[in-house]
């Protein structure tokens, strides 16, 4: 479904190349970890899929390939007619990633409004529904609230209603539990896979932490400097590390949590 | 409000009592003899304490009356009326002009952010900013007056005589006061909009399959708005000034001719009173501001 | 002290060094004695002799727009020179100390600072004669409350910091410390904002004397050749066109100036 070649990715303002050189492939329903540093191309590859790098700032080359179609060359048209409707995105920042003037439920359900010809009844009919799914409690009521009245827990599982609601084929989560709380975290991530198990959809997980892709993704492929070293099963990969790197990368997990 | 109202109000009276200046020997002029003086004094009522005098003149204030004109010897409304209606009309026909060139402009040149036509737009802003109100009121008393005569330079028509020719003849005075400030304007918005385009959830929004033109539509203009109508509510009142100034570029018979004779006339009871008129406007001008962005951003709304 | 190297300051400097010398040049030497009278030269549009004409009593418009901008320049700076100081102290002192006196000073400074500079610059004016030195005081004195705010807001913020309690422990006074310290932490906060009161002050001396109630003859002002220029403004536009033209750039160095260093030129 998701296919990635060779993908270079260097910033032009600052000259540093980013990615050097990732090949990646997600099939459908697939759920797939990208781990690595802070800085070593584990976003820059995830925006790059996503469509999200402004093109005029960086030099890319390789392919994207989703069903076929080079993302890095089509046309901003096309691009725009994947981005949300077969891509979606949860990011980081729960706080800062919804419009803060804008009702939830009309951000839950502005991908609909881009993408199908639903009628705002029927728009507002399929966001509660998505909205109940991700356990956000009252959806009517919700559905009404703004960003700063709900808790960080729940802005995350509205943001991953706005992208769920048209039901992607994929969708790229960039860090989506590290800004909440340990007892929220493993709730999101309950949520993510049961999305991903209930629609089909493929999840491609950033994170920095071992623990949470061993939690969701059946394979992981670990970064370091823009490149990937290793690749595989995830719970091969944790029981037979072949790179250096990511060997000291489980090194450092706490031993407590390291076989829980 | 009403406390800062009150605060102006209260300021506005005493710096006309604390000063030497003693508008009684102005108004006698030759005439003026101790005798005299002290009678015109009582006349006018300038022989009380000063407080009561405050809060008599505050009294007559909320109750529609607003003094006695010295120079004049007629009640300061209706030295004021025409005159007030002219300087009115021309600060809300700028302000007006203010919005509906810096908005549009703004937004547009943050879509364009970095094309020629951009750039060309960001420096001439810089260059408007610079120019003085009245200044311009000059080069276009020349350009559109004396050139291309579409106005004659110090002309006027009277509301009565045709709301056409009155709004005609502001036009070119409210555009001078105006172009300075629409280009701040348009700065900050631009600005304000290229900076809220650098939030995370406008990556939200493009994720989302937006296009740069929707994302700015639907999500990013109410958000940059905020801080533009605080500046712009607070414009009016520099508005206001700038008109008093500009009317006489036009020789316009509004409130800043009056102001201006009645300050070196000492005619104090109609300076107060327009003092205290503006400052009304900016304390209500002030007070709209937090009302429009309470209505916009529901964080301050809902508490 | 960051400065950001960008095409505002620069641009800003260059108008600004321009003018500068401009001035420093004209107060030794003017082409033609400012107010000297050439009944054969009246009005004459721009050419060799007169780069920017003459007037109408044949005076050289180059000569006088030098003076005049002269003139403007050194009222704009002695009254940004007396908000400074008094703004420093009452700043300095009310951010220090707080107490009542600050809360009261900054309800007053609140009240002030509502109003149009202009037209408090006209009715502080109208209680005194008008003349250079009126104007001088008056937007000298209008400028205090604004220049007391920021001073305040940074000593204040700077006061918490820990390089100033670090010099209490080591024994410093109040005052040595608010000066040797405080001060000068608190001088790249206040740059863009001279720049903006020098601004603001050039505007208002250029209303004023344009209204006339600024300067007055025989001192020069740049408000008050525009005055005289709008009377011949059909048979010698370009006497008002030259003293404009000194105003905006004047106005439009120090603006970029401001925005050069990091200030809001729009506020």
């Amino acid at each position: 479904m998701l296919e990635i070649k060779d993908l270079h990715v260097r910033f032009l303002s600052t000259g540093k190349e980013a990615v050097r050189g990732v090949d990646l492939a997600i099939g459908p329903g697939q759920r797939m970890g990208l781990v690595g540093e802070s800085g070593s191309g584990k976003t820059v590859t995830a925006m790059a899929l996503s469509g999200l790098i402004e093109r005029w700032n960086v030099d890319m080359s390789g392919q994207v390939l989703f069903e076929g179609r080079d993302l890095l060359t089509c046309s901003r048209e096309q691009l725009r007619r994947v981005q949300g409707k077969d891509i979606g995105v949860v990011f980081q920042e729960p706080m800062t990633s919804l419009n803060p003037l804008m009702k939830v439920g009309r951000q839950v359900e502005e991908v609909l409004k881009i993408h199908t010809q639903a009628s705002p009844a029927e728009r507002r009919r399929l966001a509660l529904e998505a909205m109940a799914q991700v356990g956000l409690p009252e959806p009517e009521v919700t559905y009404e609230k703004y960003p700063h009245q709900l808790s960080g827990g729940q802005r995350q599982r509205a943001v991953i209603a706005s992208a769920m609601v048209i039901h992607p084929k994929l969708l790229i989560c960039d860090e989506p539990t590290t800004a909440l709380d340990v007892t929220v975290q493993a709730q999101i991530l309950e949520l993510l896979r049961s999305v991903s198990r209930d629609y089909g959809v493929a999840i491609l997980l950033i994170s920095h932490d071992l623990r949470v892709v061993r939690k969701l993704c059946e394979s992981v492929a670990v970064m370091y400097k823009g490149r990937i070293v290793e690749h595989g099963d995830t719970e091969e990969v944790f029981a037979h590390p072949q790179d250096e790197y990511t060997r000291r990368l489980i090194a450092a997990i706490p031993k407590r949590t390291r076989h829980e | 409000m009403l406390v800062t109202l009150l605060l102006i109000s209260l300021l506005a009276f005493l710096a006309f009592q604390i000063i030497p200046a003693d508008p009684v020997t102005k108004l006698l002029g030759t005439d003026y003899t101790p005798e005299r003086a002290a009678a015109l004094r009582h006349e006018l009522g300038l022989d009380r304490n000063v407080l009561v005098r405050y809060l008599d003149w505050l009294a007559g204030f909320v109750t529609g009356d607003l003094g006695v004109s010295y120079s004049y010897g007629m009640p300061v409304s209706e030295v004021m009326a025409g005159k007030g209606a002219v300087t009115a009309s021309l600060s809300v026909m700028a302000w007006l002009l203010v919005i509906a060139i810096s908005i549009p402009l703004g937004i547009t040149l943050a879509r364009w952010q970095g094309r020629r036509l951009d750039r060309v737009f960001v420096a001439m802003n810089q260059v408007f900013m610079a120019i003085p109100p009245f200044f311009l009121g000059i080069l276009f008393t020349y350009v559109f007056g004396m050139v291309l005569k579409l106005f004659v330079p110090g002309g006027f028509v009277q509301p009565e005589e045709g709301l056409g020719g009155f709004f005609g003849y502001l036009f070119f005075p409210a555009l001078a006061i105006a172009l300075p400030k629409a280009a701040m304007v348009t700065k900050l918005l631009r600005s304000s909009i290229l900076n809220q385009m650098g939030q995370d959830y406008v990556r939200t929004a493009y994720s989302r399959g937006n296009s740069r033109w929707s994302v700015i539509r639907t999500h990013v203009l109410r958000n940059a708005v905020l801080p533009v109508v605080t500046f712009v509510s607070m414009t009016l009142a520099d508005i206001v000034a700038g008109s008093i100034i500009v009317e006489q570029v036009f020789a316009l018979p509004g409130l800043g001719r009056l102001l201006l004779a009645s300050i070196s006339n000492r005619d104090y009871p109609v300076v107060q009173c327009i003092v205290v008129i503006i400052a009304a406007v900016v304390v209500f001008m002030n007070y709209l501001a937090d009302v429009v962005t309470q209505y916009i951003d529901p964080r301050i709304r809902l508490g | 002290m960051k400065i950001e190297h960008n095409k505002n300051f620069t641009v800003g400097a260059v108008i600004t060094c321009f003018m500068l010398a401009v001035i420093l040049v004209g107060m030794f030497w003017t082409p033609y004695d400012p107010n000297a009278m050439d009944g054969a030269a009246k009005r004459l549009a721009p050419c060799l002799a007169h780069p920017l004409g003459t007037d109408n009593f044949g005076r050289d418009i180059l000569s006088r727009v030098i003076e005049g901008a002269g003139a403007t320049f050194l009222i704009a700076a002695a009254t940004v020179a007396i908000g400074l100081a008094a703004g420093l102290v009452i700043g300095g002192l009310t951010g220090w100390y707080g107490g009542w006196l600050d809360e009261c000073l900054m309800r007053l400074n609140d009240a002030v600072a509502a109003f149009p500079s202009i037209l408090l610059a006209l009715v502080l004016i109208a209680l005194m004669e008008p003349g250079r030195s009126s104007v001088i005081l008056a937007l000298g004195v209008l400028f205090v409350p604004s220049f007391a705010r920021i001073v305040r807001a940074e000593v204040a913020r700077q006061k918490s910091l820990d390089y100033v309690a670090s010099a209490r422990l080591m024994g410093a006074g109040d005052v040595r410390i608010l000066l040797l310290h405080i001060l000068p932490n608190i001088v790249p906060v206040l740059l863009p904002s001279v720049a903006i009161g020098f601004n603001n002050a050039v505007l208002a001396e250029a209303s004023m004397s344009y209204l006339g109630v600024g300067v007055q003859p025989p001192d020069a002002s740049l408000g008050r050749m525009l005055n005289e220029a709008q009377g011949y403004l059909m048979s010698a536009p370009w006497y008002a066109l030259s003293a404009g033209a000194a105003i905006i750039l004047l106005i439009l160095g120090f603006g970029l100036l401001s925005e050069g260093l990091g200030g809001d030129a729009g506020a």
